[in-house]
């Protein structure tokens, strides 16, 4: 697909260059097919494409590492934030040193170990809302989809309530309605996945609809085929792919909206770690000293946009009309 | 080719409306496309049936009520004695077996994601008393080898393949449940001229090899007399003329028919100035709301006020030989007038 | 180039020998990811006054790219040309300026394309699209534009046009929008008419309407017309001369009379052997066997060699020239005289 010359630009008469299983087989095909029993398909077509791109590169070792800082921070830091004892009230607000590179905070702890543990937490809120958000998104969209009539109009509907609550009023009402049940960073995941999964249903549902009218599909239930072959042999790998991608981009947006319910003061809660609430504690002696604050900043800021880089990247690969 | 076999299919006053609604929540039928508007013939075995018409005549709607697509807002289509119209669960199950499909477009009729083993395969994994698991691999493989391909590109993907390659492959697929009957719906018209004439005589060899019966809509007049043992034209949900294939293209009787056969261009310059061309006026009317009586009428030179009050049946007229739908029926040669 | 001799008008006549279009050594190629594609390889043709040329060739063969050339809407890049004349009345367009090309593209040199509802904007009414014609490349006022527009559409017997002129387009149906396109691409009295399978998506009773309505502005006009299409049905009912195209080249250029009489390539006569024929039914049709070819991987020598029944060793090396055969008709197959004769294959 990535070595279709492509008609676009050509215009409807280059139709039939796509590529040919002609007694003669292009060079760059042959180049790209190992052997016989190994043929592209849509996924090893945008694998071989995103590893072309740079964005996408950059986004997966930045994802990468921030991925080994959540699972074993302290491979980075010798320190533990969570030990009280490595914190030191007297020397709160130091600026850089030897031994603490980003400083201390208001309270004396080390903030570059307090931001590489912060990771963690962001990073599982972000990864668990995203996969609920799209089994229970997905799921639901695919039925809605694949069923048509009275199914699909009521949950319909019921997405659009969902959309009609303001996202941060929402989130504020649910979390502080739970904050005390002990749920901890949980409470975060489900006032967001609550939120957030019409999103997933919507653009699930919008893309089972257009493979449904598509004839393969007719060609399958001419055979026969159930309701359940058809939804997940037929429609579901056909419609997946501009779920999968804004799924990434989501995990971007979760991280950011963890980090404002923290700021907020009814996300993560002290004393466990969270990049949104270390920038709340830092808030008060901002103007003095701002270094608590600019690193968790920096480091949040640099995994959104990660997130976002490497969803727009696939989309780019899985979208065939660029191809 | 024997038109003298069995009896395999048999459709009776066939109708198939869809509602026209309004309103989002709570639908309130406003009216209905009257699609298919009561149509009757039979398909005896191997025989080939073409079904020729204009977009909206309901040629295609017809193949999907046939292959139990659509339910019927009424009538029958009764194979080997079962009315598949009614059929449900695993008796329709049993019986589409009996009759698969060739789609139009080789581009969005196979799974992308899927390889052409598994597209090929897929019919057996449906029904699974056809073929014992172990065996599916090698009937796949003899499926793509009686369709013209490598049975060695089991694992290819379709977009690997050429457009006539594809429509193969959704051949092998209408073959492997080895059904009496395929409805060919515009099989050949998304493929290349010189791509046309291979797959015509792909379809024409499976059927002397398996004595398969075809229903072959198209709108291409010539591949249809080509392969056609009877031709039916359809115009607005209605069968207006049914008969053998000199019959229709020699001797037309209905003035649709006619008009339709002068308008098809003949690949010959020679004499194409004298030839006859009935231009027909205006667009056909919307099967929401045809004309009463003869739905012809509104473009019809032999109209006359009896068009508009009595509905003409489809029944062997005087001086003719075969079905026709108009009052004024009267056999008139244009192809080779002029 | 001189701006005026583009000025001539067709009464003034003082073409000479040079014809009012014609395309010389065209090549037209596109660089995509998987390397350059040659998509026009050579083409050559002339159109005159009042004649129809037909340009008939399969998907990928070419021809429209050609015509997208003609008209300079190619999206360059990826497109290149980097070899050809496309001469209009004497002046190679291609080596005008982008402005005088503008001049030239929709008023004297204007196309209509297979597929009229994409090709016009669903959010105008079909009268404001054809009076914006009038609008700005005559500079009338809102009012006389929507009158010339309603003239036209009568003249493309729209019924009822002065109704309908504030219809939008999806309210028309597929034959009615093609008269549509075919208004607007009047509108400023063209004096070539470029048509890309005009009526490929409709029906055979429409097409006989559209393809006689396009006939008929023919001869009131005196406009050239070139039919882009793969129908050879289409092509014997109205076309004066012939170019058939593979693999972006010419490989027959012919009187029409001439090319179904008697076609001198191999391909021609393949496709024309291809079309079902009341005296062969029940027999197996000719086919041409095996695939066109890969623009990105294109066989040596003639392109048409794999498929040829006609083949020699030497079609496997050399590329056959135009041949000349006698007047008009040109052949690119080494072996022309034998496809002409008709020798057993």
């Amino acid at each position: 697909m990535s070595d279709t010359p492509q008609a676009g630009p050509a215009g409807p008469d280059t139709q039939t260059l796509t590529p040919e299983q002609t007694p003669v087989a292009p060079p760059s095909r042959g180049r790209r097919r190992k052997k016989e029993g190994k043929p592209a398909s849509l996924w090893t077509d945008a694998w071989h494409d995103l590893r072309r791109r740079p964005m996408f590169i950059f986004s997966l070792v930045l994802i990468a590492i921030l991925l080994i800082m959540s699972f074993w921070p302290s491979l980075f830091t010798s320190i533990n934030p969570m030990d009280a004892r490595t914190c030191d009230l007297a020397s709160a607000r130091q600026g850089p040193s030897a031994g603490h590179i980003f400083g201390r905070d208001n309270l004396g702890c080390d903030v570059y170990a307090r931001t590489i543990y912060g990771a963690s937490n962001s990073i599982l809120i972000g990864v668990s809302t995203t996969i609920i958000t799209g089994i229970v998104g997905g799921l639901l969209g695919l039925i809605a989809g694949a069923r048509g009539g009275l199914t699909d109009t009521v949950s319909s509907r019921v997405t659009e309530v969902f959309f009609a609550i303001p996202q941060i009023l929402g989130a504020l009402l649910i979390t502080a309605t739970f904050r005390d049940k002990g749920l901890g960073i949980w409470i975060v995941v489900i006032a967001l996945s609550v939120l957030a999964w019409p999103m997933t249903f919507r653009i699930m549902r919008a893309a089972v609809i257009t493979a449904r009218s598509q004839d393969f599909v007719v060609a399958a239930r001419a055979l026969g085929a159930s309701q359940s072959r058809v939804m997940f042999g037929h429609l579901l790998p056909n419609a997946i792919a501009p779920v999968i991608v804004v799924a990434t981009i989501n995990l971007g947006g979760f991280i950011a909206a963890e980090a404002a319910l923290s700021f907020l003061g009814v996300g993560v809660q002290s004393p466990d770690i969270s990049w949104g609430l270390m920038i709340a504690d830092a808030r008060s002696r901002f103007l003095e000293a701002p270094l608590p604050l600019v690193f968790p900043a920096v480091f949040l800021s640099i995994t959104v946009l990660a997130f976002i880089m490497m969803g727009d990247a696939v989309r780019d690969a899985l979208d065939p009309k660029l191809r | 080719m024997a038109t003298q076999g069995e009896r395999i299919l048999e459709v009776r006053d066939l109708v198939k409306h869809f509602p026209l609604t309004q309103g989002i929540m709570f639908k309130k039928q406003i009216g209905a496309i009257k699609a298919v508007d009561g149509v009757s013939f039979e398909l005896n075995k191997g025989e080939t049936l073409g079904i020729v018409g204009e977009s909206g005549c309901g040629k295609s709607t017809l193949a999907k009520v046939l292959m139990a697509l659509e339910r019927p807002t009424s009538g029958s289509v009764v194979i080997n004695g079962r009315d598949m119209a009614k059929a449900k669960g695993s008796e329709l199950k049993r019986m589409r077996r009996n009759i698969q499909m060739v789609m139009q477009d080789p581009y969005t009729s196979l799974n992308p994601r899927m390889t052409v083993g598994d597209i090929v395969g897929e019919p057996f994994e449906i029904h699974t008393e056809v073929a014992p698991k172990g065996d599916r691999r090698r009937k796949v493989q003899e499926l793509l080898e009686v369709v013209g391909l490598n049975p060695d590109h089991i694992n290819r993907y379709p977009h690997q393949f050429s457009g006539g390659q594809r429509q193969r492959i959704g051949i092998a697929r209408g073959l492997a449940l080895q059904p009496e009957i395929i409805v060919c719906d515009e099989p050949v018209s998304a493929l290349d001229v010189s791509i046309q004439a291979q797959v015509i005589n792909l379809l024409e060899r499976l059927q002397n090899e398996f004595g398969l019966a075809y229903i072959f809509i198209a709108h291409d007049l010539s591949v249809v007399r080509h392969i056609s043992d009877r031709v039916a034209v359809m115009y607005l949900g209605k069968m207006v003329e049914l008969g053998k294939d000199l019959e229709i293209y020699d001797r037309p009787a209905h003035p649709y028919t006619q008009a339709l056969l002068s308008a098809v261009p003949v690949p010959d310059p020679e004499g194409r100035e004298s030839r006859e061309r009935i231009i027909l006026q205006g667009d056909p009317p919307s099967p929401a709301n045809p004309p009463s009586g003869c739905r012809f009428r509104t473009r019809c030179w032999k109209a006359q006020e009896i068009c508009a009050t009595e509905e003409p049946l489809l029944q062997i007229r005087p001086g003719t030989a075969h079905l026709s739908a108009c009052h004024f029926a009267e056999t008139h040669d244009v192809v080779h007038a002029g | 180039m001189s701006k005026t001799s583009l000025r001539t008008s067709p009464a003034e006549g003082g073409l000479g020998d040079e014809p009012l279009l014609a395309v010389e050594d065209l090549h037209v190629e596109f660089a995509t990811r998987a390397g350059v594609v040659r998509a026009v390889n050579g083409v050559s043709y002339s159109l005159n006054p009042g004649e129809t040329l037909a340009v008939l060739g399969e998907s990928g063969s070419g021809k429209s790219v050609t015509a997208q050339a003609i008209m300079g809407i190619l999206d360059m890049p990826p497109a290149r040309i980097p070899k050809g004349e496309i001469r209009f009345r004497g002046t190679d367009l291609l080596k005008l300026s982008d402005e005088a090309r503008t001049q030239v593209r929709g008023q004297r040199i204007s196309m209509i394309f297979q597929d009229a509802l994409s090709a016009l904007n669903p959010v105008f009414t079909v009268g404001w699209q054809i009076s914006e014609m009038f609008r700005v490349h005559r500079g009338m006022s809102k009012r006389d534009a929507m009158a010339k527009a309603v003239e036209l559409m009568d003249r493309v017997r729209i019924p009822a046009a002065k109704q309908r002129i504030h219809d939008y387009p999806h309210q028309f149906s597929g034959g009615m929008r093609q008269r549509i396109m075919i208004a607007m691409s009047i509108a400023l009295d063209p004096e070539v008419l470029i048509a890309d399978e005009p009526t490929t998506a409709l029906d055979v009773t429409v097409q006989a309407q559209i393809m006689e309505l396009l006939a008929e502005l023919q001869r009131e006009s005196n406009m050239g017309l070139i039919l882009i299409t793969h129908d050879l049905g289409v092509v014997a009912d109205v076309a004066d001369k012939i170019a058939v195209m593979y693999a972006g080249r010419i490989v027959e250029n012919a009187p029409v009379y001439d090319i179904y009489r008697a076609p001198a390539h191999p391909y021609t006569k393949g496709l024309l052997e291809s079309i079902p024929r009341v005296d062969l039914k029940g027999q197996e049709l000719y086919a041409i066997k095996g695939l066109p070819p890969n623009l990105l991987d294109m066989p040596t020598g003639c392109a048409f060699h794999p498929r040829c029944p006609y083949r020699q060793d030497n079609c496997v090396t050399d590329a056959p020239p135009l041949y000349g055969i006698s007047g008009a008709r040109n052949s690119a197959c080494h072996y022309w005289r034998e496809v002409l004769d008709g020798d057993p294959r």
